[in-house]
């Protein structure tokens, strides 16, 4: 598929989204660093459109400038070209509709499980008091955290950190999430633990979520739609929709279906990784 | 080999003792370990070198110096020798001065260093506009500030405690800057997305987040406030420990030329320890943090 040309990943499918989540747009969005004359492209032209009320998972060749990306849709950084909109209206740096949970935990180390979560909407003077806390106490309950919530972060396990900030991220109600590599650096069984219980929260809110992430399983496992990322400077290679029923679990990731996908994943992929490899080299 | 630790049957089924009873199971935990022997050995086996040197066998140029024995006579007497005893009023008004400068001199700088080190690392623009000064004026040794400092302020007291001030001023405010250096950027991107304003940052994420290095360069601080103190008294002063110091050296008496420098450093190593206990009061994450990691 041509770089430039514009890339939907919208399906039909009947559920509608509700009305609380958003369309994110990227639109021709480029970005490079450096001085103009040794200029180090990471981005090149990156238009898709994450429907509203899906799960896209963005899936490339590590160091592809994924987490660039994710700054840029955030709101961190500025693309060079293009823009970022949701629902039509372009962004205007980091704000509470797009809530991030970030690659390691970036749970504030000063602050209690239970701080951490109200942080947000008492920052912002929307909620306080004994309502706020009783809504963060009752979202620590629901990620299983109800008996860490006066612990500080370095005393939660890695499963608990990523709960914790989903926690923390899910209390300002934002219509789109962006997940850059949440549960990057957990051991395998507590990571499909998470998996699974990312897709009981997402099957319950139906937020718009950004997923991005460097394993293919994963990818496979939590996808409404596969967005697949090339290496630098990145491009959009393909997107593949796909179409595996939900609520989901693991033993669909050995159907048939889910191998073909895998299959074509990684043939596209491993190329990309082999160019950089030999780049690399 | 680590006699710490507490067998399993005991921890589960033993509440935690309550008031005196664990002050006392700390004290007891605390000599089942090994250190505080090598501390205790360690003290008596330097105390011995040094009566070794100076009266045992009164090496030569050693013979000139006060040893050991002549020193604690003097010091817990209450007729002193050479003038100076935990007895004598005299011995007291010099701590006194001594540490009502420190007080005011490390007040001074950290109430001023702090604030401006935070701000320093927050904007880039009072950085640029006060950094270059401070680096350029931070490696001009104290001792080189005196004749400047005399001819400023008036009196005995206002150039020893502004020589402290300052010197303790450029360590504080250099450490708290480093400190804001220190927190990851995650932070800041994590309170920005939550909506927090540019002060909230401040509030809650520079400084607390800054604290580590804070306390650390506080520790410092103390400590080189209490060295050009006591250079100051020695260059221009009428009391204090560093003028008993040079007061003693002058007038050939040695023995409270040594019990100044001991009392220095036990007050040094007290106020230090106060600063770390103010520390770990302020940051507990950061005590649960270190003890994770064993230390």
């Amino acid at each position: 598929m041509s770089s430039s040309s514009k890339v939907k990943t919208g399906n039909t499918k009947t559920k509608a989204a509700p009305s609380d989540s958003a369309l994110v747009t990227l639109d021709g969005v480029s970005k490079a660093y450096g001085e103009a004359w040794m200029s180090d492209e990471v981005l090149k032209d990156i238009s898709i459109e994450f429907p509203a009320g899906e799960l896209t998972v963005i899936v490339g060749p590590s160091g592809c400038g994924k987490s660039t990306l994710v700054n840029i849709m955030a709101g961190f950084e500025t693309p060079d070209t293009g823009s970022v909109s949701v629902d039509g209206k372009p962004i205007q740096g980091p704000a509470k509709d797009r809530m991030v949970v970030f690659q390691e935990t970036a749970l504030i180390p000063w602050q209690t499980t239970l701080e951490n979560v109200t942080f947000g909407p008492k920052m912002r003077g929307e909620k306080k008091g004994a309502s706020l806390k009783k809504e963060a106490e009752d979202l620590l309950i629901k990620v299983g955290l109800g008996e860490f919530m006066n612990k500080y972060p370095i005393q939660l396990s890695g499963g608990m950190q990523r709960r914790a900030e989903l926690a923390r991220a899910l209390i300002n109600e934002p219509n789109v999430m962006i997940m850059d590599e949440p549960f990057r650096g957990l051991d395998a069984m507590s990571r499909s633990l998470m998996q699974e219980f990312f897709l009981q929260l997402f099957d319950e809110n139906r937020k718009t979520n950004i997923f991005v992430t460097s394993e293919i399983d994963e990818a496979i496992f939590l996808a409404d739609n596969l967005v697949i990322l090339s290496n630098k400077p990145t491009r959009v290679q393909k997107v593949i929709k796909i179409d595996l029923p939900r609520p989901r679990n693991y033993k669909m990731l050995t159907s048939a279906k889910a191998f073909e996908y895998k299959r074509e994943a990684m043939e596209l992929l491993h190329d990309e990784a082999m160019k950089s490899f030999a780049v690399a080299k | 080999m680590d006699s710490t630790t507490v067998k399993a049957s005991e921890t589960s089924t033993t509440s935690a003792p309550q008031g005196f009873d664990m002050v006392m199971y700390r004290i007891k935990k605390h000599f089942t370990r090994v250190d505080p022997y090598l501390t205790i050995i360690g003290i008596f086996l330097w105390l011995f070198a040094y009566w070794v040197l100076c009266e045992g066998l009164k090496i030569w140029r050693f013979d000139k110096l006060p040893g050991p024995v002549a020193i604690s006579k003097d010091w817990f007497s209450t007729t002193p020798f050479q003038g100076i005893s935990i007895f004598t009023q005299e011995y007291y008004d010099h701590i006194v001065v001594s540490c009502r400068r420190i007080l005011i001199a490390f007040g001074l700088a950290t109430s001023l260093g702090v604030p401006l080190g935070l701000f320093m690392g927050w904007s880039r623009s009072i950085r640029d506009f006060v950094f270059p000064i401070i680096e350029l004026l931070r490696p001009i040794p104290i001792l080189a500030w005196v004749p400047l400092s005399i001819l400023l302020l008036p009196g005995f007291e206002g150039p020893v405690i502004f020589l402290a001030t300052l010197a303790s001023f450029f360590v504080t405010t250099l450490n708290a800057m480093l400190g804001v250096d220190s927190i990851d950027e995650e932070y800041f991107r994590a309170a920005g997305c939550l909506g927090s304003s540019r002060w909230d940052v401040f509030v809650n994420v520079v400084v607390p987040g800054a604290l580590p290095f804070i306390f650390t360069g506080l520790q410092i601080s103390i400590g080189v406030a209490w060295f050009s103190l006591v250079a100051a008294e020695m260059v221009s002063g009428d009391l204090g420990l560093g003028y008993l110091i040079v007061d003693a050296y002058m007038n050939n008496v040695t023995v409270p030329m040594v019990i100044a420098m001991i009392t220095l450093g036990f007050i040094g190593y007290f106020s230090s320890a106060c600063v770390r206990a103010v520390g770990n009061k302020l940051m507990e994450w950061h005590v649960k943090e270190l003890n994770q990691q064993g230390r």
